[in-house]
């Protein structure tokens, strides 16, 4: 049973991706992304991560590609003709990214590095995860929220409105 | 197997009844609104149709399936034919982890009075809140109308920004119950509400709640006088009614989210819990049509300082409160 969900929800995840990727309309392409994150979600889900599973939702579905529309609804950006030239010099990049990641996960799945491991108790329970977060895992948090911070105070700076008389 | 098949139609017959009394609430709230507005602006609002008006909501279904599906011109037709579904969908799948009573025993059997009491039963209703986001922005992106697009826009920011502080007023509500779960959270209301234990996290809640179901104050993304209709301006017939109608619906899932995080949920003396659970569902709902009788909009801009720059920095301040607070209680 979880192994015919898994390949349903692997095989919706790849068409949405590969959808995602040759959509000319901006708008359109992020749908297709929503929807393989709500099949990414659902797979957290049945290897027993729901706590993951829910934030794969309302993180990345629900405010990063709502930022991403936002974007694209406030550029207008509309379905832009592709220009001329020979075709395997705009495919090449992409084609070299995805053979390398492919690569890579084949040997993942080869090696197997997390066969005969237990599941981490913290996959299952909000309460096992915030306590390996913030006793475990606390100085990788506290990295990783200097690093939004950062972020945060450059972005504050980019968009401050300039002294009078200074020019950009 | 015949366990099995048992459970299975529990679970229907759960989600049958959801559904029925959500929809007729929903409904009646449409009539109810229509009316105590009326009171309130000094007229009698809808009385023709049935004793009182109380058929009202029939003939407005009927009226609304038998009007012309239209789809704009140069519009993207399927994003614009499946998102007031999608808002309809959010707000209905919600109750499937809202506890509306204790477990009752039948047949010998402890049937739990929830579709499903998931362990992240509160991240699971944010989810949801945030698919609910899709609905109103495509709906807007898809008509192709500078008037939908507008409103597309105010209600993605205003959406995005108030759920910050939405979930941010919550986790004070976690923090006294250890769980997210909606059952364990009301389990830990039974001595007192949380109304009483975190006030300012229940003043917080109902702002951004507001702000986030597009009701009046906060009905920037379909202001009439500035933008026609906002997001669904070109819709007609059924669609507008999906539209129309999911916003009913999360009317009832705010009252129903607002009982089950602040006002102790089916908790109460005499009546029976599902009694309660209504009547507080029902009160909610009133406050925020008394809301939209006597309040005015206030400008876009000012709605977004008011939630960046005064309701975050807020309820920040109040999970670090009560944080504290809790530790200081229990040591």
């Amino acid at each position: 049973m979880t192994t015919v969900l898994f390949y349903i929800l692997g095989f919706i995840l790849l068409a949405a991706t590969l959808m995602c990727i040759t959509r000319r309309n901006p708008v359109h392409a992020v749908i297709y992304l929503v929807a393989g994150f709500f099949a990414l979600a659902l797979m957290f889900y049945l290897l027993g991560a729901p706590l993951v599973a829910a934030w794969e939702v309302i993180v990345y579905a629900g405010a990063i590609m709502v930022l991403f529309l936002f974007i694209i609804m406030m550029l207008g950006l509309a379905p832009q003709e592709v220009p001329e030239g020979p075709g395997w010099q705009r495919w090449l990049p992409l084609v070299l990214l995805s053979a390398s990641l492919m690569a890579c996960s084949l040997l993942i799945i080869l090696q197997d590095p997390a066969a005969g491991q237990e599941i981490p108790d913290f996959y299952l329970a909000p309460q096992a995860l915030g306590e390996a977060l913030f006793s475990r895992y606390a100085m990788a948090v506290e990295m990783v929220s200097f690093q939004l911070l950062f972020a945060t105070i450059g972005a504050f700076l980019l968009g401050r409105p300039l002294p009078k008389g200074e020019d950009q | 197997m015949n366990d099995l098949l048992i459970s299975l139609v529990l679970i229907l017959v759960k989600l049958g009844l959801i559904l029925g009394v959500v929809l007729t609430m929903a409904a009646y709230l449409v009539l109810a609104e229509r009316k105590i507005l009326g009171r309130m602006q000094l007229r009698y609002g809808p009385n023709r149709i049935g004793p009182g008006g109380m058929m009202q909501p029939l003939c407005d279904v009927i009226k609304l399936l038998t009007k012309e599906d239209f789809v704009p011109d140069r519009a993207d037709k399927w994003i614009f034919l499946f998102a007031p579904g999608l808002t309809a969908l959010a707000a209905l799948l919600s109750f499937a982890v809202v506890p509306f009573s204790p477990p009752v025993t039948l047949f010998g059997r402890e049937i739990p009075m929830v579709v499903c009491d998931l362990n992240i039963g509160l991240l699971y209703i944010f989810g949801l809140s945030s698919l609910a986001v899709y609905g109103v922005v495509l709906g807007g992106w898809a008509s192709n109308s500078k008037y939908s697009l507008l409103g597309a826009l105010r209600g993605l920011a205003q959406l995005v920004s108030y759920e910050l502080a939405l979930g941010l007023a919550l986790v004070p509500v976690v923090m006294s119950a250890k769980s997210f779960s909606l059952n364990a959270i009301v389990m830990a209301q039974a001595d007192w509400p949380n109304l009483l234990r975190h006030p300012l996290a229940f003043i917080i809640f109902m702002i951004s709640i507001t702000a986030e179901s597009k009701r009046t104050p906060f009905d920037m993304p379909e202001a009439e006088n500035e933008i026609v209709a906002g997001y669904h301006t070109e819709y007609s017939g059924m669609r507008f009614g999906l539209f129309f109608v999911g916003e009913y619906i999360n009317l009832v899932v705010i009252g129903a989210m607002t009982t089950v995080f602040f006002l102790g949920g089916w908790h109460g003396p005499f009546l029976p819990p599902v009694v309660w659970f209504i009547l507080k569902v029902l009160f909610v709902a009133f406050l925020f049509i008394w809301a939209r009788g006597s309040m005015p909009r206030p400008r876009y801009d000012q709605l977004m300082h008011f939630g960046w720059k005064v309701l975050i920095p807020l309820a920040l301040l109040n999970v670090v409160l009560s944080g504290a607070i809790s530790l200081a209680v229990n040591s």
